[in-house]
């Protein structure tokens, strides 16, 4: 099931990263107005301003290598290779759904594609996706895992347990955190001693940290990373230096709560790596890729829209692997 | 037939189910030097690739298992201190279990959680004697508590070929347990089957894990007395309740022994379903730790805490109407009880059930 170097090649290519990050920044503002519009309950976190670290270190992947997400995950799990219609049907809940509305906008999976879920606990996901790649190795596998997070996760113990055991065994695994400099209103600075750099550098892994506003520079530093993995070199940490220019979650559109001033974020948006990416382009090649996600997130939400709503009698469907017994709430 | 160990039955179930099956793998602390037996002879025989000395961090290598789990392995996880669970709970209860659903049924977890000698070891004091297999089973993961060596040999091999979390409870007091068993013979013990240990018929007694020993030799001791019946959940989630009733079908009484603290316990759950949906012809009791309890050190006041042989003999004689507070007290609610036919009406002497 593995692609070649080729594919992954061709993913890695201008055109392709800027396609892949279109597609976030298109598919999260289609899912915000399915908020709005009440079709996706619960909300989302918009992963708005931080396409470049889910196209670049996405692109570094094979298909059968492994991610865990997080509750900020629609990009990763796009970048990935998740198709976008049974991605928006998931956050809309219906049958059609990678994870058949089990999951939602938090915990969407598509195991055929190494996409082991994104987890909505902070820091979580780490020791899991290193138990993950681990495993791959003991097989016998040259696959990899990546486990992404924010910086709001760095402050977890179990990170640091994940980090250690990872580098005392030579897992092979990146680390990518994504420093948008909030944890959810708390600045990183006012929540993080030392450096966030220094922590993976404490574990002896390889560890950069890089303009998580560029594709491209982003790319190399992933590329480096798994290839360390792959070669037997061990884990590294990455750090991408990025801004998420919309709220912490869609809740923030009625409760606005106030950590941040409009100049702010628009002076981060100044660093958009979509239009930065998108300028490395022939004008003509942009717009045919702009064209191209506009009619594939329209028959996504088509597809959504058009999917099942999951029958209530299922609702406790999936919950072992076998036929358990489960009493009913009420004899 | 040897004479074998339960320490032995959980040992010989994890090199067994290796030999077997070559996803199976052991993470823990001290698992290579064996500090607790559970893991000895495993480094020696199958190396340090399904043998895993874990850093003192419960988190993560719990996490870690479920990883392997996600990618194809069937890992078993020890923890030498029940405890140690309360560290990892957000990773069993909140990751592990929950993937399955979640996904959509792409995520199998088919991890063992194997905790000797939880409950009670007389002189651990507040932070190693906790029994928390009750907080399991509430959440929803498969919990089995094996009392005797073939049980824990068959329980131990189920758990580790199911495809879903198990959490495995060798309580303290039933590790010390022996039996002659050729654990060659012993057939892997389904989840969710428990089994009557003892026949009777005017109580079921209820007991979890090493407290069915306990059951029994007060069976023994009210033999004359009262006919009772011993009946061994094994599994405590999924729970036999087609068992349960059944055997309550033939007593009508029921009386449970159970080592969680009171107030959300297992052995609630157990009275609260047999009211609810089981026959009944008189009150129930249950013997437990008290509500919210913390062993103390002392090695008196850490067995005043447990549920114990005389607090079990004197619960199974109110139930029947022969105890302090028995037929007297019940025969005085009749006007609680009302006109329906209830519990306290039909004790006349100790019928059969």
């Amino acid at each position: 099931m593995a692609d070649g170097v080729d594919s992954q090649r061709a993913r890695s290519t201008s055109a392709e990263l800027y396609r892949t990050m279109r597609l976030i920044r298109r598919f999260e503002e289609r899912a915000i107005e399915l908020v709005r519009s009440g079709v996706i309950a619960g909300g989302i976190h918009p992963y708005i301003g931080q396409e470049a670290i889910a196209a670049g270190v996405c692109a570094a992947l094979r298909r059968d290598d492994f991610i865990t997400s997080t509750h900020r995950g629609h990009g990763h799990v796009l970048a990935k290779g998740a198709d976008p219609a049974r991605m928006l049907a998931e956050l809309a809940g219906r049958e059609g759904g990678l994870n058949q509305g089990r999951g939602g906008s938090m915990h969407a999976a598509d195991f055929g594609l190494g996409i082991l879920g994104a987890d909505a606990i902070v820091g979580a996901a780490a020791p899991i996706a290193a138990g993950a790649a681990w495993a791959a190795r003991q097989a016998g596998s040259d696959r990899v895992a990546t486990c992404f997070f924010g910086d709001g996760a760095v402050n977890q113990g179990v990170v640091f347990e994940a980090f250690n055991l990872a580098a005392l065994w030579q897992v092979p695994i990146i680390f990518v955190c994504e420093n948008n400099g909030f944890a959810t209103s708390t600045r990183t600075e006012d929540a993080v001693a030392g450096t966030i750099a220094g922590r993976g550098a404490a574990f002896g892994m390889w560890t950069r940290t890089m303009d998580g506003m560029d594709v491209e520079a982003v790319l190399a530093a992933a590329t480096e990373a798994v290839d360390r993995a792959r070669g037997g070199h061990g884990p590294s940490l990455l750090e991408c230096l990025t801004y998420r220019f919309d709220a912490h979650h869609t809740f923030e559109y009625t409760a606005r709560p106030r950590y941040r001033t409009t100049e702010e974020i628009e002076a981060a948006q100044a660093r958009d790596p979509l239009p930065r990416q998108g300028a490395r382009l022939p004008e003509q090649v942009r717009e045919a890729i702009d064209a191209e996600i506009e009619d594939l997130l329209t028959e996504a939400v088509q597809f959504a829209l058009d999917s099942p709503h999951p029958d209530p009698s299922t609702a406790l469907e999936y919950l072992y692997a076998d036929s358990t017994p489960v009493r009913a709430g009420v004899a | 037939m040897p004479n074998q160990s339960y320490l032995k039955a959980l040992n010989r179930a994890l090199l067994d189910e290796m030999e077997r099956d070559p996803a199976v793998c052991v993470f823990g602390e001290d698992v290579r030097s064996a500090a607790t037996n559970v893991t000895a002879g495993l480094f020696q025989r199958f190396g340090p690739q399904r043998v895993l000395d874990t850093p003192i961090s419960e988190q993560g290598f719990t996490g870690f298992a479920t990883g392997a789990a996600l990618a194809g392995l069937r890992p078993v996880v020890e923890f030498q201190i029940p405890s140690l669970l309360f560290l990892a709970f957000e990773q069993i209860a909140d990751q592990a279990h929950k993937l399955s659903l979640m996904t959509g049924g792409q995520a199998r977890v088919p991890v063992t959680y194997v905790v000797p000698s939880s409950g009670s070891r007389e002189g651990w004091a507040g932070q190693h004697s906790d029994q928390p297999y009750s907080l399991f089973a509430h959440v929803g993961v498969k919990t089995v508590v094996p009392a005797t060596v073939a049980d824990a040999y068959g329980l131990m091999v189920s758990a580790i070929r199911d495809d879903d979390p198990v959490v495995v409870f060798a309580p303290a007091g039933a590790m010390r347990r022996r039996q002659d068993v050729d654990f060659a013979a012993i057939a892997p013990v389904p989840l969710g089957r428990g089994r009557v240990v003892r026949s009777g018929d005017q109580v079921t007694v209820v007991a979890v894990g090493h407290l069915v020993h306990d059951a029994l030799a007060v069976a023994d001791e009210l033999a004359a007395l009262v006919s009772v019946e011993v009946f061994d959940p094994r599994t405590l989630h999924p729970f036999d309740w087609p068992g349960l009733a059944a055997s309550l079908e033939r007593t009508g009484r029921l009386v449970v022994i159970d080592d969680s603290n009171r107030s959300c316990g297992i052995g609630g759950e157990i009275i609260a379903t047999a009211a609810e949906e089981m026959r009944l012809i008189a009150p129930p009791k249950r013997v437990t730790r008290p509500d919210g309890a913390v062993l103390p050190f002392a090695a008196a006041l850490d067995r005043a805490l447990q549920p114990s042989r005389e607090q079990l003999h004197a619960a199974i004689l109110d139930v029947v109407g022969l105890g302090a507070n028995g037929r007297g007290a019940w025969l005085d609610r009749d006007d609680v009880n009302g006109a329906d036919g209830s519990w306290t009406n039909q004790v006349v002497g100790v019928p059969r059930g």
